[in-house]
């Protein structure tokens, strides 16, 4: 190869490995530096226990990017999906569940007026969900610009919005801001309905149902281009998804390397000169992206000495408190949730009964406590693929919430008892599960700010709302990848589009990457 | 003595010197500095301008927001705050600086004394205290205020070095421009630097304030035979104007005050592109001024020598075709160089040197309103320069 300096990619995490592939396939020579000792970051294939393997933290992809999956041929690299096009299985403490897909109620005590409604509030969100959709393939636009190209995406942006209609873009406009709970109470009468809704715009957020910005991040959601895989769950777990990349990203010649932790990134004459490792090894660059997320690169590997102050104010003042825990329980046989056929019991099954269910979940978080009625999104992954444990066991993956970061008292104390009342609510929906119980494993945003190096734990390495979306994530002034000095990009969750295993972050900075020649 | 919970009930603080100052100012004139209150002038501006310029001037400058920066990284943190390369500043140097926002625009200028390893002193006109701390994320500094704790007389002009000398302070005479050193003084010590205000020969001195009186009474002593005179703030004020020193407020706008942004002005701007040190590690505003620099600025602090008499205060500039092209900011009729001198504000591409431009002067006589054309030279360098500003050591007065 060439004498020139590799680019260095920090992170092995989905996004970080799309980045690597795409550079590589450009012709750049690129070394991806993990600080696990396995690949994969938070898109992972774990062992429970022996014998047994699961999707340790992220556990569906309703949001890969469809570009990453064609153009970096994850499917050759081994990508399967076990199913595609989950159904979301609302969870009724009172009796027969509630399922649904992305455009009908398919069953369920619901009224007819609640099943039209649905078709109608489906199509209508899919159609806004459309315009952020068409925001995320590019860098977003800028606010302000002096290149009259610059101003090209915030023309797209309106123009995307305009095109919506009159009476669609005042909706559009209205709406985006809102809270989902008063969205969905416009709409249906159903209070399973509503909770199952408000649900999947709280995942991952430190928001609850009556918060603003819930609408936002309820498009967010819905935006993923993989209209044709809808939810997915890939065989092998989530680590299949980043094996695939890796696999796609080493044909291309990427030099993969784990338990390499970078400590510092290396700042000479106004520009990136290297990374030095924890090992204090010194790995030259010119060009170094970054998948970790926004404060630990730019505040702990970078420094707040190489950027401006008020520049470095804002990253430090980014919003990325954690509230999403994960419980992962490996079970003698199958789980029997009461009101779910076991046909259904391998959809994506939820617990959140009501929008106010849901809010008030959210209500301990904000004073640094648990909920002790959490919402969970549950998957049993098991059903579809059994290349994870062997027949006679079975693995349920929970997300969680809420679980804050910054627990009063701390996690050392509160994590037992927080899950014992998991595996109690657990129990009310599955009578019995506890006896089935072999093993169980609970990840709070602390842990995974440890083992997965994410400042806060939060799972989207920053919080997910307008105020850091678009051009404003991760903050105004670094919306467009490249970071104040030159050479350093970021290419994670932290930047543009945001988190969800999407891969599209990593795919748009290697271009803007491309597009400077670095 | 005032309680401390009291102290709201005095609003404006009067300067360790106070007894001394109000005692001395016949006047009785005063304005407001910040916390303090200072004399505008003590006897006669033009007489304490003419002391300052041939024998000494004392001005207190106590009410100078002081700020101390220690800690290991403190180094580190002023050079990320200044545009000026500060890892050659030794121990007991001073540089003067200034300091921008992220846009590169000038927030305020000052003095920093590197008073021993390590330990600094920010001095400035503008609180910064805030701006300090907020830059200060990521850096193991300490940052305090120490404006009170400090008290501090300028003795500038041609005599002196010969008053300090009188005082006792031996060794004043090798003390080089923007050095500094520590002196005893009765029962104290006094730290002496040789920096100013004046464009002239002259010094500034630190103390304890609990005896800011005694060194009040002994450099009096000491400078009776070499005309020594208290100074108030208009004859700084010439003085100034005629070093060509710019002014926060008066000069440019400082960036955290401006809410209009085109208000603001960058250091290459304000004509100190020789504080700004691409070459060094980062320092805030870096990339703002970096992409000014290869593109151009939109405003150039000029110097005027201004035709005729009349101070050219307020005046617009004209070019030679009659458009509006900037505004002075600060005017004075100039006794040393004979000449009606300016500061201005020009848009770019005007303002080179040598290039005549005209002001627009509005003057009254006797309650009424003349108007001049007054036509007026770009002067490249201060106005007043003497060599006796750098001389060391410095003639014997």
């Amino acid at each position: 190869m060439t004498d020139t300096p590799p680019v260095v990619v920090i992170g092995a995490g989905h996004n970080g490995l799309v980045a690597a592939a795409y550079l590589a396939r450009a012709g750049r020579r690129v070394i991806v530096l993990e600080a696990s000792d396995d690949l994969g970051g938070t898109a992972v294939t774990r062992a429970l226990m022996p014998g047994v393997r699961a999707p340790v933290v992220a556990h569906l992809a309703p949001l890969l990017d469809p570009r990453v999956l064609k153009d970096l041929a994850l499917a050759r690299h081994g990508l399967v999906f076990a199913r595609t096009q989950l159904r979301s299985v609302a969870l009724n403490p009172a009796g027969e569940a509630l399922v649904l897909d992305d455009e009908h109620i398919l069953s369920g005590p619901v009224g007819a007026a609640d099943h039209d409604a649905y078709v109608r509030f489906s199509a209508k969100m899919r159609r806004f969900a459309d315009v952020l959709g068409a925001q995320y393939g590019r860098a977003p636009p800028r606010l302000a610009w002096d290149r009259w190209r610059d101003a090209w995406p915030a023309a797209r942006l309106g123009l995307d919005i305009r095109r919506l209609g009159r009476e669609d873009m005042r909706e559009f406009l209205r709406i985006v801001t809102m809270a989902i709970h008063d969205l969905v109470n416009e709409y249906f009468d159903s209070d399973l309905l509503k909770g199952a809704i408000v649900a999947d715009a709280l995942w991952g957020t430190k928001l609850g149902s009556r918060s603003g910005n819930t609408v936002f991040t309820y498009l967010h959601r819905l935006s993923g281009q993989a209209r044709e895989l809808g939810v997915a769950l890939p065989r092998g777990g989530m680590g299949a998804i980043t094996e695939a990349l890796a696999s796609s990203a080493r044909e291309a010649g990427v030099d993969i390397r784990v338990s390499s932790r970078v400590r510092k990134i290396n700042v000479s004459a106004g520009r990136i000169s290297g990374v030095v490792l924890e090992s204090g090894e010194v790995v030259p660059a010119a060009t170094v992206l970054s998948s970790a997320d926004p404060k630990q690169t730019l505040l702990a590997l970078l420094g707040a000495r190489h950027l401006d102050v008020e520049l470095a104010q804002r990253v430090h003042h980014a919003r990325g408190t954690g509230t999403t825990a994960k419980l992962n329980l490996v079970l003698d046989g199958l789980p029997r949730f009461l009101g779910v056929s076991e046909v259904d019991l391998g959809e994506r099954l939820l617990l959140s009964p009501s929008s106010l269910y849901a809010d008030e979940a959210f209500n301990p978080a904000k004073y640094r406590e648990y909920s002790r009625a959490p919402i969970m999104e549950i998957t049993v992954p098991t059903v579809h693929d059994h290349s994870l444990a062997p027949t006679d066991c079975h693995v349920l993956s929970a997300i969680v919430q809420y679980a804050p970061h910054d627990l009063e008292g701390g996690w050392a104390q509160a994590r037992a008892s927080f899950e014992i009342m998991l595996l109690e609510t657990l129990e009310r929906h599955a009578p019995g599960i506890r006896q089935q119980l072999r093993h169980s494993q609970l990840l709070t945003p602390e842990d995974l700010e440890r083992d997965f190096h994410v400042t806060g734990g939060h799972w989207h390495q920053l919080e997910l709302s307008l105020d850091q979306a678009l051009m404003l994530r991760p903050v105004a002034g670094l919306a467009q990848y490249r970071m104040p000095v030159e050479g350093l990009y970021l290419c994670g969750a932290g930047a543009h589009p945001g988190g969800g295993v999407m891969g599209t972050a990593g795919r748009n900075a290697a271009r803007v990457v491309l597009e400077d020649g670095a | 003595m005032m309680r401390a919970r009291d102290h709201y009930q005095q609003v404006v603080k009067h300067t360790p010197f106070h007894a001394r100052t109000s005692a001395a100012n016949t006047l009785n004139l005063w304005h407001r500095w910040r916390d303090y209150t200072v004399s505008d002038a003590y006897f006669d501006v033009s007489l304490e301008y003419t002391a300052l310029r041939n024998a000494c001037a004392v001005f207190d400058l106590s009410p100078m927001t002081k700020h101390r920066i220690e800690g290991p990284d403190a180094l580190a943190f002023l050079d990320r705050l200044v545009t000026r390369d500060l890892s050659t500043l030794a121990p007991g140097r001073v540089a003067y600086c200034v300091w921008c926002d992220d846009r590169g625009q000038v927030i305020d200028d000052g003095t920093i004394f590197h008073l021993s390893q390590g330990v600094y002193r920010l001095c400035s006109q503008e609180r910064q205290l805030e701006w300090l701390a907020r830059s200060a994320l990521g850096f193991d500094v300490t940052l305090t205020e120490e404006t009170h704790e400090v008290a501090a007389l300028a003795l500038q002009g041609p005599t002196s070095a010969a008053v300090l000398k009188r005082l006792g302070l031996a060794g004043i005479a090798t003390l080089k421009p923007f050095a500094m050193a520590t002196f005893v003084l009765g029962p104290t010590s006094l730290l002496v630097s040789r920096t100013g205000f004046t464009g002239d020969l002259g010094y500034e001195l630190w103390i304890d304030p609990a005896h800011a009186e005694y060194l009040w009474d002994r450099l009096f002593e000491a400078g009776e035979l070499h005309g020594l005179k208290p100074m108030g703030t208009h004859a700084l004020d010439m003085a100034r104007i005629e070093a060509g020193f710019i002014q926060a407020g008066v000069d440019f706008l400082p960036a955290d005050r401006a809410v209009r942004t085109d208000r603001t002005r960058s250091p290459l701007e304000l004509d100190l592109a020789w504080l700004v040190d691409f070459k060094k590690a980062h320092f805030n505003g870096r990339g703002a001024l970096l992409r000014e620099h290869e593109r151009g600025s939109r405003y150039r602090l000029v110097r005027l020598d201004v035709e005729g008499n009349k101070p050219a205060k307020d005046a617009y500039v004209y070019d030679d075709r009659r458009r509006v092209i900037g505004a002075v900011t600060s005017s004075v009729w100039s006794p040393m160089t004979k000449a009606s001198i300016a500061l201005a504000s020009v848009a770019q591409p005007w303002g080179r040197p040598e290039e005549t431009l005209w002001a627009e002067i509005y003057y009254q006589k006797e309650l009424k309103w003349g108007r001049a054309n007054a036509r007026c030279r770009v002067v490249p360098g201060p106005f007043f320069d003497p060599p006796r500003r750098r001389q060391t050591p410095p003639a014997d007065f």
